[in-house]
């Protein structure tokens, strides 16, 4: 089997006329983290919501765990249900408790036994510390607690790849550290990532590679030290002196 | 003590100018009271136009009088804060309490103290007032139609069971819980429907046959109302969603349904729905008049329901779908689980809105000849032993709507604040 969990072969997509993915390759293996960082409108967060369909490609082909995404929806539910998405503004279910918003889906989609469901869910809130506020609904916690409960409940159905789309942008300063915590244990624990975000100590501190993205398309992909330390391009030197 | 500068009232001179402008206030009301409720003007050794304005000017005097900022009396500050901010908010105020004050004695005379409501023909209606007794001799034929009174009890069982069953939901058990829903969007109106069906229609069970053209009334407002509610909720709900939905077959289907709906009025609905439908029928096929109208009201209303709660669906973040579909969810757990619950918490008071409208618009029923409330009352308005008493009956009747909406009203209100959640 191979390792390659994720293969993009020149992905090409449009907004009307408005191109914003040229010709992307990308190809993830497992249990790889990788950074995409860019300026704004780059294409980085549809470059990842096209791993799980919630935006469709038109041209090139993008295979995940060895399924080809394409018009035939039949599998996209179960390709879905293996990739866990974390966005900017956390989404939670705001009439389901922070329990019920972890349990849905497995038991709805993956059919599994309501406590059987409870208790992953208390196990992934104890992971990212927020087990006691389970009872609770999303408008009652505080934005880092929001998104953490968000990392908790995509969790929930134990998915093969965790996408984040800039988990931690809209979040007051305190908190954004909190969530970057959970995220490492999570790195650590050997999930396969793919993580849109502007912390650039994040990147250093987890990332295997790093992932330069301008006007859709993708300019620059190393190593992360290398990243840092050498970047190729002038594009890439702009950015990195422009954030760091 | 400082000097009284009657046109500026301040805080020094505070008790004076209270006791003086509440003395003043209060001798205006008690002018327009006597007035009012005794018929005396202890002003009319004044000329016409001043005894006339005289508790206006005394008022506006007085409320000048007490409105003092920051007195530190905290129910002055609060009266002057709300009704008597500037000469204009006192005269308003003071038209407002004169009104009401002059409204009472003949409001009163005409629904009470005037009235009668003894003995059981015309002629014992004698005073002035309201003639209580039409409503009372004609209520059995408000609340039943021309159903016999010997089978009224069937009518009387049907709803009593039926209310008895819809508080079902207040049985605290975790096990009757889990199918509440069910209970209450299948079961329930399947119940209602054999009900009526077996009970007030009757023609089996060895119960005599009555026929829905002898129905009417009250009763027949609650059928109407109760099975048009049942069915244009969910018919609305498909709409709403089939205008949303991607495949364009399904949406110009359901916008042009819509469209139609509530393009033509009601009345014509209706009209039609009696005249022209069974044209297209075949001649062996026979469906009952009342079901007919049934199915058009719920059709018609079933189109605005769906205006309603696509709003409701469109008012949702975009997240909330993509987060959804992320979990792997489908289109119709996606939208059971995550988009309706929280797009019909959104429309409840829109949805309330149409629903009251519904229950209003039922009395239009008469034009295919099927009598509720108001249609009995107009019947009976020109019964020729009870002729002029249309007033009485169209009271009686706003009454009788009023109390059915006001409930629908607070019902729709409790049910915002149960499932008010903090986004």
């Amino acid at each position: 089997m191979s390792d390659k969990i994720i293969e993009m072969k020149n992905v090409n997509k449009w907004f009307g006329d408005f191109q914003v993915l040229k010709d992307v390759n990308l190809e993830v293996n497992q249990k790889q983290k990788i950074v995409v960082c860019g300026p704004s409108g780059s294409g980085k967060s549809t470059l990842i919501r096209c791993i799980n369909r919630l935006e469709e490609h038109q041209k090139g082909t993008i295979i995940v765990d060895g399924n080809e995404l394409t018009e035939d929806t039949k599998n996209i539910e179960k390709i879905r249900a293996e990739v866990g998405m974390v966005f900017q503004q956390f989404n939670l279910f705001p009439h389901l408790s922070i329990l019920d918003n972890c349990t849905l889906a497995p038991i709805w989609v993956k059919k599994m036994p309501k406590k059987q469901a409870e208790e992953m869910a208390t196990k992934q809130l104890e992971k990212v510390q927020i087990v006691d506020q389970a009872k609770k609904f999303p408008g009652q916690l505080s934005g880092g607690q929001q998104q953490r409960a968000a990392i908790a409940r995509a969790l929930c159905m134990e998915p093969k790849i965790m996408l984040f789309d800039e988990p931690t942008s809209a979040l007051d300063p305190e908190m954004i550290k909190e969530v970057l915590d959970a995220m490492v244990n999570l790195a650590k624990g050997g999930m396969t990532m793919i993580v849109v975000t502007h912390e650039m100590g994040f990147a250093k501190e987890v990332a295997d590679e790093v992932i330069f993205m301008d006007e859709g398309m993708i300019v620059e992909r190393a190593a992360t030290k290398e990243f840092f330390a050498n970047p190729k391009s002038d594009r890439t030197k702009l950015f990195l002196s422009q954030i760091l | 003590m400082s000097k009284i500068n009657l046109l500026k009232p301040d805080k020094q001179n505070l008790s004076t100018y209270l006791y003086s402008g509440s003395f003043l206030f209060f001798i205006a009301i008690f002018d327009v009271f006597l007035s009012s409720f005794f018929g005396i003007n202890i002003t009319s050794f004044l000329p016409n136009s001043i005894s006339f304005l005289l508790p206006l000017i005394l008022g506006i005097v007085g409320l000048h009088l007490i409105r003092i900022e920051f007195s530190g009396i905290k129910n002055l500050d609060l009266l002057n804060k709300n009704i008597n901010t500037s000469t204009f908010n006192a005269v308003l105020t003071l038209l407002i309490i004169f009104t009401v004050i002059k409204s009472i004695p003949p409001i009163m005379s005409w629904f009470i103290i005037d009235a009668n409501i003894a003995g059981d023909t015309k002629e014992a209606c004698t005073g002035s007032g309201a003639c209580w007794t039409y409503i009372k001799i004609w209520l059995n034929r408000f609340i039943y139609g021309m159903y016999p009174n010997e089978l009224q009890w069937r009518i009387n069982i049907s709803f009593i069971l039926l209310i008895a069953l819809a508080f079902v939901g207040l049985i605290p058990s975790e096990k009757i819980k889990k199918f509440l829903t069910l209970y209450y969007v299948v079961i329930y109106p399947i119940i209602a429907f054999i009900l009526i069906y077996y009970l007030i229609s009757g023609g089996s069970l060895g119960l005599e046959w009555v026929e829905t053209g002898a129905w009417g009334g009250l009763s027949l407002t609650f059928i109407v109302s109760f099975f048009c509610l049942i069915f244009c909720f969910p018919v609305g709900m498909f709409l709403a969603l089939g205008r949303r939905s991607e495949l364009p077959t399904l949406r110009y289907i359901s916008v042009g349904f819509i469209e139609f709906w509530r393009g033509v009025p009601l009345i014509t609905v209706l009209f039609m729905s009696s005249v022209m439908f069974p044209m297209f029928l075949p001649e062996d096929f026979f469906m009952d008049k009342l079901v007919r109208v049934i199915i058009a009201i719920s059709l018609f209303e079933a189109a605005y329901v769906a205006e309603v709660i696509r709003g409701g669906l469109q008012a949702l973040p975009r997240g909330q779908y993509d987060a959804a579909k992320s979990l792997g969810m489908g289109y119709w757990k996606m939208h059971i689980f995550v988009i309706l619950p929280q797009a019909l918490k959104l429309v409840i008071p829109g949805i309330a809105n149409t629903f009251l409208a519904l229950v209003k618009d039922t009395p239009l029923i008469f034009v295919v000849g099927l009598l509720e409330i108001v249609g009995m009352l107009n019947l009976a308005k020109t019964n020729p032993k009870w002729l002029g008493f249309a007033m009485e009956g169209y009271v009686f009747a706003a009454i009788i709507f009023w109390i059915i909406c006001y409930a629908m009203s607070r019902y729709s209100y409790n049910l915002e604040l149960k499932y008010k959640t903090e986004r």
